[in-house]
């Protein structure tokens, strides 16, 4: 339990998404200009994270890692698939926004409205395909700590484009120069952001 | 249609034109604000950075002739799937290949040669310019629009490997001699090493650019 707490807190703060290692940063620079779309993005991040990790992390422990494929038959055992991990991440990814796409249509046509453009963007969000990339690199235990892993991420990209995008949203009253205006100030307050969220790096849990 | 491509020369003030805008007036990072995904993260180092835009190059460029050379089979409906397809499969050509041939560098890109993939310039120079020209245009575009990517790559991880580590492509550049610790005045700025600085030295780029290019500043 101790062990997934620490997991929760470290991939929101400590590796977080967009301040360690700038993944989703275009739709982060994009979509950050008011604060109730980038919640809606953040949202629809955080469930495609909770749900793609743990999906990718049975595939890659019982396909594509080496000798995962053990269960099959005796002789597979020394099978080594990984280096298709790429093409089989990004399929699952993209089949299951679509999937995510089609429930939440039916079940919460309410959600649905407020997230629907933004969904089939995510698939090529770099945060989600890089989720599931780290989760390969870090081999975790469990398929527990691989969900939480994605969850917290997920919450990680979600207070980091919120804050963002409640920035920008005061940045609109300040005289910023020309040149800098839109795109440029929002890289240095991003960079600013980040070295905030550096002071978390020390802790250990 | 081969006497209209002979009628036209390969280098082409039009086409050369599709090498030279995405550097200044149409660059992918600064202006179209494509790409910075799997950039950033690199750049501590020259070296790594070099060996990243070189990759997305690669594959940009060749993902571009396929698409289209492909462009008429693709059914419109499952293009966003093929294209992936395509990436996919070019990155992990590009994978196996640095993992043979220049593994430590290799390591150190961990996941983001993966996250090509995802890299928005390639999807979006294949759904905006392959899809609907033909392949050796395609190809120059993609060329530029790489080396445009590239050159922004270069330059940051240049700075942060010059004043974060005193190095260039792994060789002392400033002098041991003028570190505090030998009796010297001079010491290495550690804030350029963190992730951080990456975005702030880009968003320093596009002031300077913009400054220069004074056609390109927003309006909010």
């Amino acid at each position: 339990m101790e062990n997934l707490l620490s997991i929760f807190v470290k991939s929101i703060f400590v590796d977080n998404m967009i301040f360690a290692y700038f993944l989703g940063m275009c739709s982060y620079l994009a979509v950050s200009k008011t604060v109730k779309t980038s919640a809606g993005l953040g949202l629809a991040v955080v469930f495609v994270l909770g749900i793609t990790v743990p999906v990718n992390y049975l595939i890659n422990n019982y396909l594509l890692a080496p000798g995962a494929l053990k269960w099959l038959s005796p002789s597979l055992a020394d099978m080594d698939l990984s280096f298709l991990s790429f093409i089989m991440f990004i399929a699952v990814i993209a089949s299951m926004v679509q999937l995510v796409e089609m429930i939440i249509e039916k079940f919460s046509p309410a959600l649905y409205s407020s997230l629907g453009i933004f969904l089939p963007l995510i698939a090529v969000n770099c945060a989600i395909l890089g989720g599931s990339l780290f989760m390969q690199e870090r081999e975790y235990a469990n398929i527990t700590e691989a969900t939480v892993f994605g969850l917290g991420s997920g919450v990680g990209w979600f207070l980091a484009i919120v804050g963002i995008a409640a920035i920008r949203e005061k940045l609109k009253y300040s005289n910023v120069p020309a040149p800098l205006r839109g795109l440029g100030i929002t890289f240095i307050v991003t960079g600013l952001m980040g070295i905030a969220f550096m002071t978390f790096m020390g802790i250990k849990l | 249609m081969s006497v209209k491509i002979e009628s036209e020369p390969l280098f082409s003030a039009k086409n050369l034109k599709l090498i030279t805008d995405p550097i200044n007036k149409n660059n992918p990072i600064t202006v179209l604000v494509l790409g910075i995904c799997s950039a950033l993260a690199v750049t501590v180092k020259l070296e790594p950075s070099v060996v990243m835009a070189i990759s997305v190059i690669a594959v940009l460029t060749l993902a571009n002739v396929i698409t289209s050379l492909l462009r008429n089979t693709i059914p419109s409906r499952i293009r966003i799937i093929v294209q992936l397809v395509i990436i996919a499969s070019l990155v992990i050509l590009v994978d196996e290949i640095l993992k043979a041939f220049a593994y430590d560098v290799s390591k150190q890109l961990s996941v983001f040669v993966g996250l090509i993939i995802t890299n928005c310039i390639i999807m979006g120079r294949l759904e905006a310019f392959a899809l609907g020209n033909k392949p050796w245009p395609s190809t120059l575009d993609g060329l530029g629009n790489g080396i445009g990517y590239g050159i922004i790559l270069v330059i940051v991880g240049f700075f942060r490997e010059l004043l974060g580590s005193g190095t260039l492509w792994n060789y002392r550049v400033i002098p041991e001699s003028i570190y505090i610790s030998n009796g010297g005045f001079y010491e290495n700025n550690g804030l350029f090493i963190l992730p951080p600085m990456a975005l702030i030295i880009v968003g320093i780029i596009i002031w300077i650019q913009r400054s220069k290019t004074r056609e390109l500043i927003e309006n909010e």
